[in-house]
């Protein structure tokens, strides 16, 4: 019940963020309204390696501690990261169209990173779903969680470095054609779009936490009935091809 | 010191078994070399018969098939282990699993430098590329790329080699980790073949250094949870 309410909560805040965003605040002088964009856009990148950094040290937590609710936070984390950098990706190109006069800017460091996270990660989800036993598959998942988050960072470096600029990098940098100049306005607008992201990011990881438990009781009440099915008589020719957890190497 | 010299002379056995059956089985490494070849020369169709265009490309294409061809021979080097189910044998032996990663990952990368080894000439064939002045940046660039290659490329054939759909699970999970890798050694293979003029070298060589440590690191640490299971 209290998840529900945070879910429109959540909710209420988007919807209020983003008639603030579209309506209240003035539009950018240079970049006109296509620099409304960016609320929603920043907000998600940030969330985005947020929920990333949760996927590392849950599983790091599920390394040591071998407790499988630190895989489904890790699921969790991975799935609405995907997500929200699908979006960020996806606001990015809506940016670039008008303001650059194309979709795919290959100078931008930002860009071009992220790409490489949205494959980094969907490849960890991919690796997820290709392995059935529980255990081996958080084993599995958790060090390539690891191995991804720790190579955002020496991403982020390189391919600020590829641009030939010896600019400072930076990680926190508020969005494209935001500079310490801009308007408190505009910053504000960016907090409350970023307050009400993080609601909605709250619920969709608990949601989709709750929802990796229910998948695995599932799976565990699948297992011990056919275990049982088969103990009780039934030949073992009987039960379903899918009780081989994976195909052996060959 | 007593741990860590014997660690060092487990991976340094595994490290020369892998060795013996690479060079026993000279086929597969062969073919992977050849492999490799062929991808420079369908890069230069695939480009056109402007040598300049192709000269400019040289670097990128050279790391591209050191790429292709490494994720073969990351991939063969941990197939010969699960085969007969030596691999589980390994993960049997009582000894420290950072000293198996090790090993893995230094016949890896020794399988890594005889390939762009032999790639560069090829590179500098086809393409017309003068590597006689700067062949010890060149050098430099291969070995630690192969290094870091290797650190990723162990983690991972580890991790992949008892997998279904381990084929395309591997260059899937490995090629945007080894991104930044490419990156680097790319800009410093052309910066190796121009002479420096930015003098930009030095930090490309760094950040490869980089990687390869925090990929070692990572992979050591996390490579015995993979055999455990």
């Amino acid at each position: 019940m209290k998840t529900r309410i945070l879910g429109f909560v959540a909710l209420a805040a988007i919807i209020g963020a983003a008639v603030n965003g579209l309506f209240v605040v003035p539009a950018d002088l240079n970049q006109g309204d296509a620099q409304r964009v960016m609320y929603p856009h920043v907000a998600s990148a940030w969330l985005a390696y947020a929920s990333f950094g949760v996927t590392a040290l849950a599983g790091i937590g599920y390394l040591f501690s071998r407790d499988l609710r630190f895989d489904a936070v890790a699921l969790a984390g991975a799935e609405v990261g995907v997500m929200f950098t699908a979006f960020a990706i996806w606001g990015g190109m809506m940016w670039g169209r008008p303001v650059w006069g194309v979709y795919w800017q290959w100078e931008d460091p930002r860009l071009t990173t992220t790409a490489l996270l949205l494959a980094l990660y969907v490849g960890y989800l991919l690796l997820r779903r290709l392995t059935d036993d529980p255990a081996r598959r958080a084993a599995r998942a958790a060090v390539v969680g690891l191995i991804a988050a720790v190579d955002i960072p020496i991403v982020h470096f390189s391919v600020l470095w590829w641009r030939g600029l010896h600019q400072a990098p930076t990680f926190i940098d508020p969005g494209k054609g935001l500079h310490a100049s801009v308007p408190l306005l505009f910053v504000a607008a960016l907090l409350a779009m970023l307050g009400a992201f993080t609601l909605a990011w709250i619920y969709l990881m608990i949601r989709r936490y709750q929802l990796a438990r229910i998948e695995w009781q599932l799976e565990e009440q699948a297992r011990v009935g056919r275990v049982s099915a088969a103990r009780r008589g039934g030949t073992p020719a009987a039960a379903p091809p899918s009780t081989k957890v994976e195909e052996p190497a060959r | 010191m007593n741990e860590l010299r014997r660690g060092l002379s487990v991976a340094l056995a595994i490290a020369r078994k892998d060795a013996t059956s690479e060079l026993r089985g000279r086929q597969a490494a062969g073919s992977t070399l050849f492999f490799a070849a062929i991808v420079l020369l369908l890069f230069g169709f695939a480009l056109g018969p402007d040598s300049r265009r192709l000269a400019e490309a040289a670097p990128g294409l050279l790391w591209l098939a050191i790429v292709f061809g490494g994720l073969l021979t990351m991939a063969r080097l941990h197939q010969l282990e699960a085969d007969d189910g030596a691999l589980e044998q390994l993960a049997l032996y009582p000894v420290d699993r950072r000293a198996i990663y090790a090993g893995k990952a230094l016949a890896g990368a020794a399988a890594m430098l005889v390939l762009g080894g032999l790639l560069l000439p090829v590179v500098a064939i086809l393409y017309a590329i003068p590597i006689g002045s700067s062949w010890l940046p060149l050098l430099v660039a291969v070995v630690l790329g192969a290094i870091g290659f290797a650190a990723v490329g162990t983690a991972y054939a580890g991790l992949t080699v008892r997998m279904r759909a381990r084929e395309v699970m591997l260059p899937l999970l490995m090629l945007p980790i080894v991104a930044p890798l490419l990156l680097a050694a790319v800009k410093a293979t052309v910066a190796s073949l121009s002479g420096d003029p930015l003098g930009e070298l030095g930090s490309w060589l760094q950040l490869l250094v980089a990687f390869d440590i925090i990929m070692l690191v990572v992979g050591a640490g996390t490579y015995g949870f993979l055999l455990e299971e």
